[in-house]
């Protein structure tokens, strides 16, 4: 019997480890998981309508991204994201058919084919100083057979043809120390021109067919001059004065440079403010921007100045767009009371407009930062026009005869932080309205379902089956379901706006642009940080919102001031903001809540001082009750130290503030700065759940995990090998394990691996910790495991100590006390560099755990925690084998099918989040970048609940045959009988 | 054995490629930069059935990557691609290219010998003499329905139970037909003894004290 059941345990496991891919069939891409494809936030657009046919916006973005959009709907026709140090300068189109980027500082450019986006040719362009770089394709509407593309880039000139990319001519000026700020080309001569220091305008004439340096003339300004200098028209200049009360126009006609200087305040009443000149190239004008008004001033044949108009409370302002010959035109925005007004003018009919439109845009997308303008014929033979805006927000909105064509919520490229929050409990009442299915549709979609399941449907069937599927399924309600798969993902940008996305679709459920993360006077450049659950309502008061803690900051800077929000998660509602007066180093919620669930969290600030929140006295209450129970740690990366923190007492300050608190280093641990620099740090996940703390052997053993919410992991690298691959040799290079207990500063284990390098990407969990890194000597990546197991407890198996009463189990356990550490661990090979790395979570713990590796590739891979397990060994024995123990190979095996984001790529992929469903066997997986993706995976298959393609049909079939069956047997028996009888 | 002829025909087929290759370049100093070298390259996708050099519609998504994300390139047309001041050391090139399975390389630009620069393929240890990066193999990122056949259907649990019941229905008359009548009486007689099993009469304790 034993024997029978050892081998059907061996079949099982057989077949589990057969199965150790979870993969997916096609048909079943969008029953679980959803892609959404985004930008971000647009620097530079370029309209390409001329020809007929597909008509396409392209444009470049702050998340280096070059993209085609269709104008008609917004969607993407091709797009390329770039290297994170590939920033994008400049783009334009060339010879009709070619999209031109400009990046990396001046120094890549590429063509990319217009239809399909495919790279066309590429040039590296050299150049030995650090400029401005400007790229400047000659708008030729007849396409020239030599068409020349100028660039200005690392403080040399080009001249490259637009055909193949090869570059014609370089013309160097790095030697003549000059800022080249205009490039502007006639057809014999190319004008460069700049300032050298900030009163020296410099114009050399270049030859443009052999980049000869024809002359150069400079004109020294009597003062200082401050800010850009825009280009007003083909030879003429403004720039404004240091002290931004003069405008000076700059004339280069006919190599003679002549300049004119006018106060600004002949030109404005009220010139109090500081003047800017805005960037918009407006032909013979220009803007100039004092306080919140803008003047438009012209800029005569003579160099003299003369103001149009002053335009109040304006937005943004569009470059000139050249409808004819000589016909300039531009737009503008402006506020006018709760309406926002687009205008287009001619260049030179100021007084008559060529449009004005009021626009209704949603206040939650902010201001509108950048405007672009396309024109179209209509069908009378006058000028439509189009407008491309970019909001606050980073959304894109394309707007045409006053309305709203399409828009993008493009600020999702952006995310910063994520969080979850449940949706509310379905009431009774209030369900979904059923909509009434007639029987024939109902009966048809059975039929369909059940020709699927025989796989004898044919493709039209099979798309109207998926159709079904997605349909049908309840997985976008709004309410909380049973196995909790249905949740909102909520979702911070950097720009500092919320949004809720269903984890059904996809959907946003709600948008909020935080006001106190809006742009002001005194929040210069605000950036959102991070998001927080802030109120989970308790089981018996599911009638109350949750909500959220956002903290943002007004600037890159540590130091710079911070905004803490409090949101509805149900609704996006600010409840309530505030503006702090300490900085934000470090939030560190707490594991307590109060009476009304509110979770206690301690900011921490540059100064270090502990500020608690909420501030209330109940707060204070739970904090003062739990003093000597919290503990946290800082990494100092650039002094390598890392430090053990406790708090102390009450700030000590004029005005008594009983929320604030100083703390006292409890230990340090400095890391000899010659030989190691601190890399990474991974911490475990407060909210993990292990669901058993002991580990049962092959040979009937146990062990005990070493289970410590306390516990980091840290990764040093020399300090010569702290760059990238490719900078240091194997010799120089070593990497410096630490694991540490936070309490204590306790070093519970170390370890070198010699010839290896970073970057280290790593997970922590439960008594584990995986770590990514790049081996030297074999010039391969590896993933390393480190298993942690407690040894003090090892002695507890012992039965008779737990019948007499003699264990160690019921003892508390406490940081303070020594446990004996036993670190297992094991490398192997992996092949792909890794751009993050999680851990699937799931409600208790029970199922086994896969890891989500992020790969380079974009694209996210399970892998099962059983292939890092340091127990693998070359010839596993039959006892081993049983328990589930891979034979050991060098490299870890790369599964296609366990790709969870099968074909797709999450473009851009910075991070993974996991979150358990109740479902004990199914976890959530978000991963996000440009895109984001969201799916369910089940690391040891559904095992407490059906599957997708469960066939109902199949069931009731056999049931009803079983039936039928019985009803036949019945009476063939009940006919044996009677013959028996007869007999 | 399938996949042993598929991939035998891959290995052919990649003969055949490189044979009518023209020799590319692997390599070049850039002329006039103080700064590191340039690695050129090129990235072949045999695209199966067509012996012409017609890359897949995919090749404008391919994306090849120094050094872990350091740089990113793209792809011509005709599959090459370069990155520009590369300084001298070992460097590490990856393809990113969906739907097949690229070994990283691993390319060494010489200091010493400049622009003499060596690759490898990292997950074989393979040299190249060339810089013509090829896919190991294609990747399948869906399990594969198998068609409908009876089979399945009898496999699955309804299947099964179906079977039983057949077994049942057919074979049990059969059996009970070849017992012995007198032993059959005595396993009547003896399950009358033990009355209605319950839950008690289960446990080995219960049944003795019976």
């Amino acid at each position: 019997m034993a024997m029978a059941i050892r081998v059907f345990l061996s079949f099982l496991l057989f077949l589990s480890l057969t199965n150790l891919a979870s993969s997916l069939y096609e048909d079943q891409v969008g029953l679980m998981d959803w892609h959404q494809q985004y930008i971000g936030k647009v620097k530079h657009a370029v309209f390409h309508t001329q020809k007929t046919g597909r008509k396409r916006v392209l444009v470049s973005t702050e998340e280096n991204v070059v993209a085609s959009l269709d104008l008609r709907h917004g969607e993407i026709f091709w797009r390329h994201v770039l290297g994170t140090n590939d920033v994008v300068d400049g783009i334009d189109i060339a010879l009709g058919k070619y999209v031109i980027t400009l990046s990396s500082d001046g120094s890549i450019l590429r063509a990319w084919n217009l239809p399909d986006g495919q790279m066309v040719w590429e040039s590296s362009l050299q150049g030995s100083k650090e400029s401005k770089s400007i790229l400047n394709i000659p708008k030729n509407l007849k396409a020239d057979k030599d068409d020349l593309i100028l660039v200005f880039g690392k403080g040399c000139l080009h001249a490259i043809s637009g055909i193949d990319g090869e570059v014609l001519w370089r013309k160097d000026f790095a030697s003549e120390s000059i800022e080249v700020s205009h490039i502007i080309q006639s057809p014999e001569v190319i004008y460069v021109a700049g300032f050298v220091g900030s009163s020296k305008f410099y114009v050399y004439e270049v030859n443009a067919k052999s980049g000869e340096l024809l002359k150069n003339n400079h004109v020294a300004l009597p003062f200082a001059t401050s800010g850009e200098s825009l280009s007003v028209s083909g030879d003429k200049f403004v720039v404004l004065d240091d002290v931004r009360s003069k405008i000076v126009t700059i004339d280069i006609n006919n190599g003679n440079i002549n300049y004119n200087q006018k106060q600004v305040s002949d030109l404005i009443k009220d010139s109090s403010g500081q003047a800017v000149i805005l960037p918009s190239k407006l032909p013979g004008l220009f803007a100039l921007k004092i306080n919140s008004q803008v003047l438009l001033i012209k800029v005569t044949n003579e160099g003299e100045l003369v103001a149009l108009d002053q335009i109040d409370n304006t937005a943004a302002f569009s470059n000139a767009l050249s409808i004819s010959e000589d016909q300039h035109v531009f737009a503008f925005v402006q506020y006018e009371d709760n309406k926002i007004q687009l205008s287009v003018k001619d260049v030179n009919d100021w007084n008559g407009a060529l449009l004005k439109e009021n626009l209704v845009i949603d206040h939650q997308r902010g201001n509108i930062e950048k405007i672009f303008i396309n024109n179209y014929v209509r069908t009378d033979r006058s000028h439509g026009f189009r407008a491309l805006m970019v909001m606050e927000d980073h959304s894109l909105l394309l707007v045409q005869q006053g309305e709203i064509v399409w828009s993008r919520e493009d600020g999702l490229a952006s995310v910063v932080d994520v969080t979850t929050s449940e949706l509310p409990v379905e009431k009774e009442g209030v369900s979904v309205a059923k909509v009434e299915q007639n029987l024939f549709e109902w009966l048809k979609g059975h039929v369909l379902k059940l020709k699927g399941t025989l796989m004898i449907a044919s493709a039209e069937e099979k798309i109207a089956i998926q159709k079904l599927r997605l349909r049908s399924s309840e997985k976008s309600k709004m309410t909380r379901d049973h196995n909790g798969f249905r949740k909102l993902l909520i979702v911070l940008t950097r720009a500092g706006k919320v949004f809720a996305l269903h984890t059904g679709d996809g959907r946003i459920v709600w948008s909020t642009t935080l006001h106190a993360l809006r742009k002001s006077e005194d929040c210069e450049h605000p950036v959102g940080l991070n998001i927080y659950q802030w109120q989970v309502p308790h089981h018996h008061a599911l009638d109350e919102n949750p909500s959220l803690l956002v903290i943002g900051r007004c600037g890159p800077s540590v130091t710079a001031p911070t905004v803490i929000s409090f949101l509805d998660a149900y609704t996006g509602k600010e409840l309530n903001s505030l503006s702090l007066a300490h900085t934000v180093a470090r939030v560190i919620p707490l594991p307590y809540t109060d009476s009304t669930e509110q979770r206690l969290h301690l900011i921490i600030d540059v100064n270090k001082h502990a500020y608690l929140y909420p501030r209330t006295p109940e707060a204070i209450e739970i904090l003062k009750r739990e003093f000597s129970n919290i503990y946290w740690y800082s990494v100092e990366t650039d002094n390598g130290v890392i430090r053990g923190h406790a708090l102390k007492s009450n700030c000590i300050h004029e005005i008594v503030d009983e929320y604030c608190f100083v703390f006292r280093d409890l230990w340090s641990i400095v890391f000899p700065s010659e030989s190691e620099k601190i890399i990474a740090t991974v911490t475990r996940k407060s909210n993990e759940v292990v669901h058993t703390q002991a580990k049962v052997m092959t040979d009937h053993d146990v062990m005990y995990k070493y289970i410590s919410k306390n516990i980091l992991f840290v990764a040093n690298a020399a300090p010569k090998a702290s760059g990238e691959i490719g900078t240091a040799t194997p010799e120089e290079a070593t990497l410096v394990i630490y694991i540490i207990d936070t309490v204590t500063g306790r070093i519970l284990h170390r370890m070198t691996h010699h010839g290896c390098q970073g970057p280290v990407h790593a997970v922590f969990s439960e008594n584990w910790v995986v770590y990514h890194y790049f081996n030297l000597r074999a010039h391969r990546h590896e993933m390393s495991v480190i298993e942690v197991y407690d040894q003090s407890r090892a002695d507890n198996k012992d039965i008779w100590k737990f019948v007499l009463g003699k264990h160690n189990l019921t003892s508390p356990i406490s940081s303070y006390y020594r446990p004996e550490i036993s670190a297992k661990s094991q490398s192997y090979f992996f092949t792909h560099s890794v751009k993050a790395i999680e851990v699937t979570s799931t409600a208790k713990g029970i199922t086994s755990k896969q890891l989500l590796i992020g790969t380079i590739g974009d694209q996210v891979l399970a892998l099962d925690k059983r292939f890092l397990d340091p127990r693998r060994t070359l010839n596993p024995s039959q006892a081993e084998k049983e328990e589930g123990i891979i034979p050991l190979t060098d490299s870890l095996p790369i599964i296609s099918q366990s790709y969870i984001t099968h074909s797709l790529k999450v473009e851009g992929l910075r991070g993974i989040v996991t979150v358990p469903a109740k479902l004990e066997s199914t976890s959530l997986v978000f991963a996000y970048g440009v895109d984001l993706f969201f799916t369910q995976i089940a690391p040891s298959r559904t095992y407490d609940s059906l599957t997708e393609d469960f066939s109902y049909a199949l069931l009731l079939l056999t049931i009803v045959a079983l039936v039928a069956a019985l009803f036949v047997t019945y009476v063939l028996s009940e006919r044996k009988d009677l013959e028996e009888k007869w007999r | 054995m399938a996949s042993f002829t598929k991939s035998l025909f891959l290995f052919l087929f990649i003969q055949f490629c490189f044979s009518i290759l023209p020799s590319s370049f692997a390599q070049s100093p850039t002329p006039g930069s103080s700064d590191g070298y340039t690695i050129y390259g090129r990235v072949k996708i045999p695209s199966f059935g067509t012996k012409e050099f017609s890359l897949p519609a995919k090749v404008s998504n391919v994306k090849v990557i120094l050094n872990g994300g350091q740089r990113v390139s793209f792809l011509r047309p005709d599959g090459y691609f370069s990155f520009h001041n590369v300084p001298a050391g070992t460097h590490l090139i990856e393809v990113a290219a969906k739907g097949y399975f690229f070994s990283p390389v691993r390319v060494d630009v010489s200091a010493r010998n400049p622009g003499k620069i060596q690759a490898a393929l990292t997950e074989n240890r393979r040299g190249l003499s060339e810089f013509v990066l090829e896919p190991l193999k294609e990747e399948q990122y869906y399990e594969i329905r198998e068609p409908f056949s009876i089979m399945s259907i009898v496999k699955s649990p309804m299947g099964l139970m179906m079977g039983f019941m057949l077994i049942v229905v057919f074979l049990m008359p059969k059996l009970m037909e070849n017992m012995d009548p007198e032993e059959m009486k005595r396993a009547q007689e003896e399950m009358r003894n033990q009355g209605v099993p319950s839950l008690a009469s289960l446990l080995p304790g219960a049944a003795r004290s019976n």
